[in-house]
């Protein structure tokens, strides 16, 4: 057992109950009704609950407030570490700018004492800060008054680690310090009026008109809200790491990049300048897309100028931005150990505390990762991993020693989440494969490899179809290493599909990440490979490991999505005589769409295999539950 | 091995009423026994197939019930000192019941939830030994009890979707659905049933020989004609032999073939199984499960050359079924998945 995790009580399994039984429901809300809320006068339950948290789910493209249980939100989160409550029950606000975490915060900031709730919140907002989306926009987007939002999180971990006063002693600074925290009091207080307005959250669906409607004035409120409350708290200065550094810490989730105002603010705070594209699809204005080339000799011209940068986590950002690292998986792993070579080389600036200028500097790293290439949804969540798990740290624990834990946990991430979960999916897929079976793959999924190349060495006899795609053509890869094993396959691309499919018995995909309404996002493509199975009457079986799990709903492949280098659909590799599209792709007429990822209906997967065993699509959201629920305690 | 009735594998339904096979015979075990848990469950005065057999010995009692009660029995009398002792015990008596029968879904699905729900505990190894054994006597019988009153409450509760005039189509002899259409008529309901013949077993003319004792209004229709008499059934009545992972069921040959047809023509079609019955499995097509077969008697000699079918079951995907009654309530299918998850892990 883990010796950080609190011996718990012994409760009965249970039982979910009929209605006409004497006894309430036993299906209980999560989490204990009955918890310690200290002395916090002014937060009615009431507000708490009708605070729609779509604060709760942070990239929610549509903000659909999740049920909310009193209990989740006034948890204070050290106390009782078994009785967490998932994320999206909790109000993590890692939209700062909604709205009702605001109004919310508002009615609690009131409070003087009980630095639980706010600081379990801001916590939150901390730690999930940085968007699970693909789509977070280049760094920053900090349209913050200077310091408040860093304020706002740093002050939060402290509270949250309970030795506030302690730390804030610590940090008591000259009066010029403090004449500035009063100054963003006021100008907080100020802002929080104007808050109230303003009702739509920040990070809209991807309605470019409810984007357009004024929204700069939306996510500095909400976040000045969150830390006036703070500030009114604490009074204090706080210390504030270095202005380049505060900018880059919060990359806004999702931005919409059709709102010209934002764009703009963005750039002037970009690590990197990038150059829009110019010849853009209007259905796409408002995900990201920049010229290539001038990304790539802007950061190679950059490198001895980006300090902040750490040279493993530019190493891993050229990586991405050349494409040499492919497969969300893998991007993710890279990612940690990046992450880790950095933790190993850091070390406190005097005057602060680890925690928060650690998750501070991941933050700054962060932004400059997803100016490289936006995140996937994988790397989101472990990224919210790891930076619960800094906010987590005892601030007993030396530098070194939380840099080690920090370090082994990470390493039992990757171990756990990924190596040792490919291998439980690995184990109930090979159920699945018979004698004579013909199974069709697509792409280069990873967890899909690893299955065939078991069931192969486990001697079952079928044959396997790889069906590819352009521009990538990652199905040539898979194929060479199925082929090198000795396993019978057949080659194809995607427009083929309905050709091939009469001869096939199973159907196994990979996915980037499978959302709560049982919706897989994965590779483009997939999703045509799913419906024309399920017409053809042949299983769907995706592999996916929990981690990528998400609590967002997905509609469409339109609101989140990824744009590619639209000039690699004008040529083709070897082929030179085809060039019929050169000089055109700055027509007028004429937009390239490269799209790289796409949204399958849940309807045509027949199931997915993860970690948790084999599940129907419709029990994702239960996963999501319990599986926030226990990834947080490791 | 532990040695059944009949050396090979028996019919699934024996003409027996109230059992489902020829009790397990625990005498004739010891001398050729190359099972050695068994030898040492025999070996003690307490022996779980005995236990297993008196609890069988009550009519109307499913198999999986009197599993579950053997090895609620197998904790009271364990000789175990620590919890890991007991837990080994309980798992090799589990193991013993199900290897009496590997086809029976609902007596593995029973065992294992059994195992699951009694052990599963953070925190257990924390207490004393005693304390944690007769909390573990509780869940037990907890679960025992649920277990047993599963029929009741599963009648209790699809009593609203049965009304006045309506028309039933049952297939197969299942002992819960027996028990609604009993209470129904019991509660002096108005409606009537179709029972189809259900061969190979024959079963539908066993219920209607039952429903008609009670003053039910029977017609009995061959296995091909459910598809004819569609059109005046309001809606469809089945039991389960198992109730898997994605929300289908697994039950006598011909449930499928009549959800589909009630699919096709708008009937809702109602499935009643005891929550025991719940199996992490997850069957992609017909033949992905274990084969259960059953020799069918034609009346006439058939050919050697002609291959005859002979699977006793066949599996029901979800989007067929409109309603489970389970004892832990109305249930759509999906939730099925959700129960095994919090279960589960």
């Amino acid at each position: 057992m883990d010796p950080r995790r609190a011996p718990r009580t012994v409760s009965d399994p249970k039982v979910r109950k009929v209605g006409f039984f004497t006894d309430p429901p036993d299906r209980s809300l999560p989490g204990p009704p009955n918890h310690p809320i200290s002395s916090f006068p002014t937060s009615p339950p009431s507000t708490v609950d009708n605070s729609p948290p779509s604060a709760g789910n942070s990239l929610s493209p549509v903000m659909i407030p999740p049920p909310r249980h009193s209990s989740s939100i006034l948890s204070p989160l050290r106390r009782d570490p078994p009785e967490f409550f998932p994320l999206p029950a909790s109000p993590t606000a890692s939209t700062t700018f909604s709205d009702d975490v605001a109004s919310t915060m508002k009615g609690r900031g009131v409070a003087a004492a009980s630095s639980s709730l706010p600081g379990g919140l801001l916590f939150d907002i901390a730690a999930s800060s940085v968007p699970a989306s693909g789509l977070t926009t280049v760094s920053v987007v900090n349209n913050l008054p200077i310091g408040i939002f860093e304020k706002g999180g740093g002050v939060a971990v402290e509270m949250q680690d309970d030795q506030s006063s302690r730390s804030k002693s610590l940090k008591e600074k000259t009066t010029k310090a403090e004449r500035r925290a009063l100054q963003e009091a006021q100008r907080a207080a100020k802002a929080t009026a104007k808050a109230e307005d303003g009702k739509t959250p920040a990070a809209a669906s991807g309605a470019a008109a409810s984007v357009k409607s004024g929204k700069s004035v939306k996510p500095p409120p909400s976040q000045k809200n969150d830390s006036a409350a703070l500030a009114a708290l604490e009074k204090k200065a706080g210390d504030r790491p270095p202005e380049k550094d505060r900018k880059k810490e919060v990359p806004q989730p999702r931005m919409q990049f059709d709102d010209k105002s934002r764009v703009e603010k963005a750039k002037r705070r970009a690590v990197v300048k990038q150059t829009e594209a110019r010849n853009r699809v209007e259905l796409f204005r408002h995900l990201p897309q920049y010229e290539r080339g001038t990304q790539r000799t802007e950061l190679q011209s950059k490198f001895f100028e980006l300090d902040p940068v750490h040279p493993a986590v530019y190493k891993v950002g050229l990586q991405y931005l050349y494409g040499d690292i492919c497969g969300s998986n893998a991007r993710c792993i890279a990612m940690l150990q990046a992450f880790q070579e950095a933790i190993k080389d850091y070390s406190t600036p005097s005057e602060k505390t680890l925690a928060r200028d650690l998750t501070a500097k991941i933050g700054s790293y962060l932004s400059f990762l997803i100016e490289c290439r936006p995140l996937s949804i994988s790397m989101g969540n472990a990224i919210r991993f790891l930076k619960n798990r800094i906010a987590k740290l005892p601030l007993t624990l030396s530098e070194l020693e939380a840099k080690a834990t920090l370090r082994s946990d990470i390493d039992r991430f990757i171990n756990e989440k990924i190596i040792l979960a490919d291998k439980v999916i690995v184990k109930h897929a090979v159920t699945k494969i018979s004698d004579g079976d013909v199974l069709l793959t697509y792409g280069s999924p990873s967890a899909v490899e690893m299955v065939l190349l078991h069931a192969h060495e486990l001697g079952k006899q079928f044959r396997v179809v790889v069906v590819d795609s352009r521009p990538k053509l990652e199905g040539q890869l898979l194929l060479h290493r199925l082929v090198g094993k000795g396993i019978n396959c057949t080659y194809t691309h995607v427009n083929a599909i309905s050709y091939i499919m009469h001869e096939v018995t199973r159907v196994f995909l990979g996915a980037s990440s499978v959302l709560s309404n049982g919706t897989v996002y994965s590779k483009v493509g997939t999703a045509c490979v799913a419906m024309v199975a399920h017409a053809f009457r042949v299983p769907v079986l995706v592999c996916c490991e929990a981690y990528k799990f998400h609590e967002r709903v997905q509609l469409d492949s339109l609101c989140s999505n990824e744009l590619g280098d639209p000039d690699v659909i004008s040529k083709i590799h070897g082929r030179e005589d085809i060039n019929f599209l050169d000089g055109s792709t700055n027509s007028e007429n004429l937009q390239l769409l490269n799209l790289i990822y796409d949204a399958t209906p849940s309807d045509y997967i027949s199931m997915i295999i993860t970690d948790y065993g084999m599940v129907p699509p419709t029990s994702v959201p239960v996963i999501v539950r319990d599986y926030r629920r226990e990834h947080l305690w490791i | 091995m532990v040695v059944y009735g009949h050396a090979q594998p028996t019919t699934p339904w024996s003409p027996a009423t109230g059992s489902l096979r020829p009790r397990l015979q625990s005498a004739v075990i010891p001398d050729d026994s190359t099972d050695t848990t068994v030898a040492t469950v025999v070996g003690k005065p307490f022996s779980v197939i005995d236990e297993f057999n008196s609890w069988r010995k009550q009519p109307e009692l499913a198999e999986a019930v009197a599993a579950i009660r053997a090895l609620a029995a197998v904790i009271r009398n364990c000789e175990a000192t620590t919890m890991m002792e007991l837990e080994i015990e309980l798992k090799k008596a589990s193991d013993s019941l199900k290897s009496g029968d590997t086809t029976s879904i609902s007596l593995t699905a029973g065992c294992d939830l059994f195992m699951r729900y009694v052990t599963r505990t953070s925190a257990l190894e924390y207490e004393d030994f005693d304390s944690a054994k007769s909390r573990l006597i509780e869940r037990a019988e907890k679960f025992g009890e649920i277990s047993c009153k599963a029929r009741r409450i599963i009648a209790m509760l699809s009593q609203d979707f049965i009304f006045d005039g309506c028309t039933i189509l049952v297939h197969g002899f299942s002992r819960v659905v027996f028990e609604v259409l009993k209470t129904a008529a019991q509660s002096k309901k108005l409606f009537r049933v179709f029972c189809t013949e259900g061969r190979p077993d024959r079963s539908g003319l066993r219920l209607s020989n039952e429903l008609a004792k009670l003053d039910v209004p029977v017609k009995l229709l061959i296995d091909s004609a459910v598809a004819y008499t569609m059109d005046e059934v309001d809606m469809v009545f089945v039991g389960a032999d198992g109730v898997v992972e994605s929300g289908g069921i697994i039950n006598m040959m011909g449930t499928f073939q009549i959800a589909l047809v009630a699919h096709s023509m708008n009937k809702p079609v109602y499935v009643a199984a005891e929550s025991y019955k719940f199996a992490r499995l997850y069957p992609l097509d017909q033949k992905d499960m274990v084969p259960a077969l059953c020799p069918i008697d034609f009346g006439v000699p058939i050919p050697s050359k002609v291959e005859v079918e002979t699977s006793a079951r066949d599996y029901t995907p979800p989007q067929y079924l409109t309603l489970l009654f389970t004892d832990l309530g109305v249930l759509t299918p999906s939730v099925v998945s959700d129960e095994l998850i919090q279960l589960y892990l």
